[in-house]
């Protein structure tokens, strides 16, 4: 499933000259391990089309939720809510590894009137909050995961962050919020990938010693191997009475070694003309050779 | 209308009012960042602990909370102050909240120079940054009466509110039968037998320069002048249809008086109001011109920024162009509250 979101995800670059490919490289096993093993959702019926953009939310216009590819809402079921929005691309990719969304969505991915979005908003497949203003979603899951315990729910509520989310002040008072409430329900999978849009992070501002922070914070940390899947699951299903954070360690140009020659800002992938782009395209057709063998 | 030296004060309004209120509505709940006796809430957080959050002073993080609550079906009053509800968290006002239209009730205190404590505790543009947030209706109370009966008509609205709210010693201006109506503006003094007779002057006003206006407007009558008055109590939508008329039948000038820069509220929409509809009358606008205040009295305030009651009847002069020959001893009196007064619990 990983390999297959780094896939798709690289062959939508190469058709679009461009995307956040390196977002796919370091995020691919966290995904992979949400939506194919962790993740107790209710099932879709088959691969959703997604619907094409009506109206933003208003007093006339009831919100549409990109959760629906999450499947019906339960009591005891989970939840997820994405944080970085520009991970969008990738997310799409999980879910159609998932059978949850149409292949086919990619090809409205960035289109005018569509909901595969870019930047992924609530009405985007995969996301229920609007969260491309960076660190806002873990507050609001704090919020959602409130509101259920408030209502007896038994489910827990997943969020995928990227670590630069960790330079905001907002996401240590969500931290601080949810430790003061004990919402252990909440459960934080961190891509960890050492990478802004500015480039490699310690040149911009540092985290670290992040797993140190967040446990005086009063959460529950783990640090792991990002592309390691057994130790990712084991983290994220650990039983813990606090909010739980799994610092996965990932590398953004892991399965596209390519990557590497664009140290080190790595942010999104622009091709600087068509040799560049023919390396990667003769590396996405070996990968395709190489998944047919198997 | 009661004479404006008779009215009764209403000592903190918002307690008992709330706890009641409240009480068949479960799916209210508080959240508070460590100004809940400011706020008039700390009975409320007693009375039904279960339903009360304390955030810390935390704003960022209990906006968006408060948008993951409202998600799960809850219906969030924030309690702060008002500057702490829109300048620092605005884009989590924005993106968590107002974008996805969610039912969160932005309670804030001590509206324009409502407050001693200066210039980080005066939201005197409040107003103006929540006019440009779609979807958000704002409403502001002027009297014990609205106090009471915004309740009703914020849990009302489908979408984001915020409320511009009065504490303490609160004047009762309004009867308790003739609650607070969505974007319906009170007419409290009419020039002829109906909205549309011709007036000379068209006074609208919001908040606490309503009462301003109301020691003013009998001065001002007897001096001849014929004045229509009306409270404005919703600044958006702001689409009441008496209004319009009002200004259609104006044939001297408009005087809009607000707790608030002159830009972005009160006095900017009725001029924009006044432009759509092609009214050809001045507009004159009292309230704070492009400049901060200060610590001090809200009764000083009002004298030094001309705010007050006597900075409305020198507007209505050099609005029709006359001198009224009234001086500030035929004005009605002043009511002063004391700045550290028994009906608030902190200093501020």
């Amino acid at each position: 499933m990983a390999a297959g979101i780094r896939r798709r995800v690289l062959a939508h670059v190469l058709a679009n000259n461009g995307g956040y490919l390196s977002q796919a490289c370091s995020a691919a096993e966290l995904l992979a391990v949400l939506y194919g093993r962790v993740l107790n959702l209710a099932p879709t019926d088959g691969p959703l089309h997604p619907a094409s953009f009506e109206s933003v939310p208003g007093p006339q216009a009831p919100r549409i939720s990109g959760g629906v590819f999450h499947g019906e809402p339960g009591p005891d079921l989970d939840r997820l809510i994405v944080s970085p929005a520009h991970y969008a691309l990738v997310v799409y990719a999980a879910l159609i590894e998932a059978g949850r969304l149409d292949e086919a969505a990619l090809d409205q991915f960035n289109k005018d009137g569509s909901t595969v979005e870019m930047i992924g908003a609530e009405h985007s497949p995969g996301f229920e909050t609007t969260t491309g203003s960076l660190a806002q979603a873990l507050s609001t899951a704090g919020g959602i995961a409130l509101g259920r315990r408030l209502k007896n729910e038994t489910g827990r509520t997943f969020v995928f962050m990227s670590d630069g989310e960790f330079q905001e002040g907002q996401t240590w008072e969500a931290v601080q919020a949810l430790a003061y409430y004990r919402l252990d329900s909440v459960r934080v999978v961190v891509d960890v990938n050492r990478a802004q849009c500015d480039g490699p992070m310690d040149s911009v501002m540092t985290i670290e010693p992040l797993a140190t922070k967040l446990a005086a914070f009063g959460a529950s940390v783990d640090s792991v191997d990002g592309h390691d899947v057994n130790a990712l699951t084991r983290s994220l299903e650990k039983t813990t009475h606090k909010p739980h954070f799994v610092l996965a360690y990932t590398d953004p140009t892991r399965g596209v070694p390519l990557m590497n020659d664009r140290r080190p800002v790595l942010h999104y992938l622009r091709f600087t003309g068509d040799d560049e782009r023919s390396r990667y395209q003769d590396y996405y057709d070996t990968l395709l050779t190489a998944g047919a063998a198997r | 209308m009661t004479a404006i030296r008779d009215v009764p004060i209403i000592t903190r309004p918002h307690v008992e009012n709330f706890i009641r209120w409240s009480a068949d509505k479960p799916e209210v709940v508080v959240l508070s960042a460590d100004l809940t006796n400011s706020c008039e809430v700390g009975k409320w957080r007693d009375t039904y602990p279960e339903r009360f959050f304390s955030m810390g002073m935390a704003e960022q993080n209990m906006l968006s909370f408060a948008g993951g609550l409202a998600r799960e079906g809850f219906e969030p009053w924030l309690h702060t102050f008002s500057v702490f509800l829109y300048r620092r968290p605005l884009d989590q006002l924005q993106m968590s909240v107002a974008y996805p239209n969610l039912r969160v009730r932005l309670v804030g205190f001590l509206p324009g120079i409502t407050t001693p404590g200066g210039v980080t505790h005066q939201a005197i543009d409040d107003i103006a940054v929540m006019r440009a947030v779609p979807n958000m209706t704002i409403l502001e109370t002027g009297d014990a009466t609205e106090v009471e009966s915004v309740l009703d008509v914020a849990h009302a609205v489908d979408g984001p509110v915020y409320i511009r709210m009065l504490r303490g010693e609160v004047p009762r201006l309004f009867p308790t039968n003739e609650p607070f109506v969505l974007d319906r503006a009170r007419i409290l003094s009419l020039a002829g037998s109906n909205i549309d007779a011709p007036t000379e002057l068209l006074v609208l006003t919001s908040g606490i320069l309503t009462e301003e206006a109301l020691r003013a407007v009998p001065a001002l009558q007897a001096a001849g002048v014929s004045v229509t008055h009306m409270h404005i109590s919703t600044l958006k939508p702001f689409t009441d249809p008496a209004v319009t008329q009002a200004i259609n039948a104006t044939t001297g000038a408009v005087v809009t008086m607000e707790n608030h820069l002159i830009t972005g509220g009160l006095g900017s929409a009725v001029a924009e109001l006044m432009a759509e509809a092609g009214a050809s009358v001045p507009l004159h606008r009292i309230g704070l011109h492009d400049t901060y205040a200060h610590g001090a009295s809200q009764a000083h305030l009002l004298s030094e920024y001309n705010l007050d009651a006597l900075a409305l009847v020198r507007t209505a002069e050099s609005a029709l162009g006359r001198s009224l020959d009234i001086d500030a001893t035929e004005l009605a009196p002043v009511r002063i509250a004391a700045t550290h007064s028994a009906a608030k619990v902190e200093a501020l």
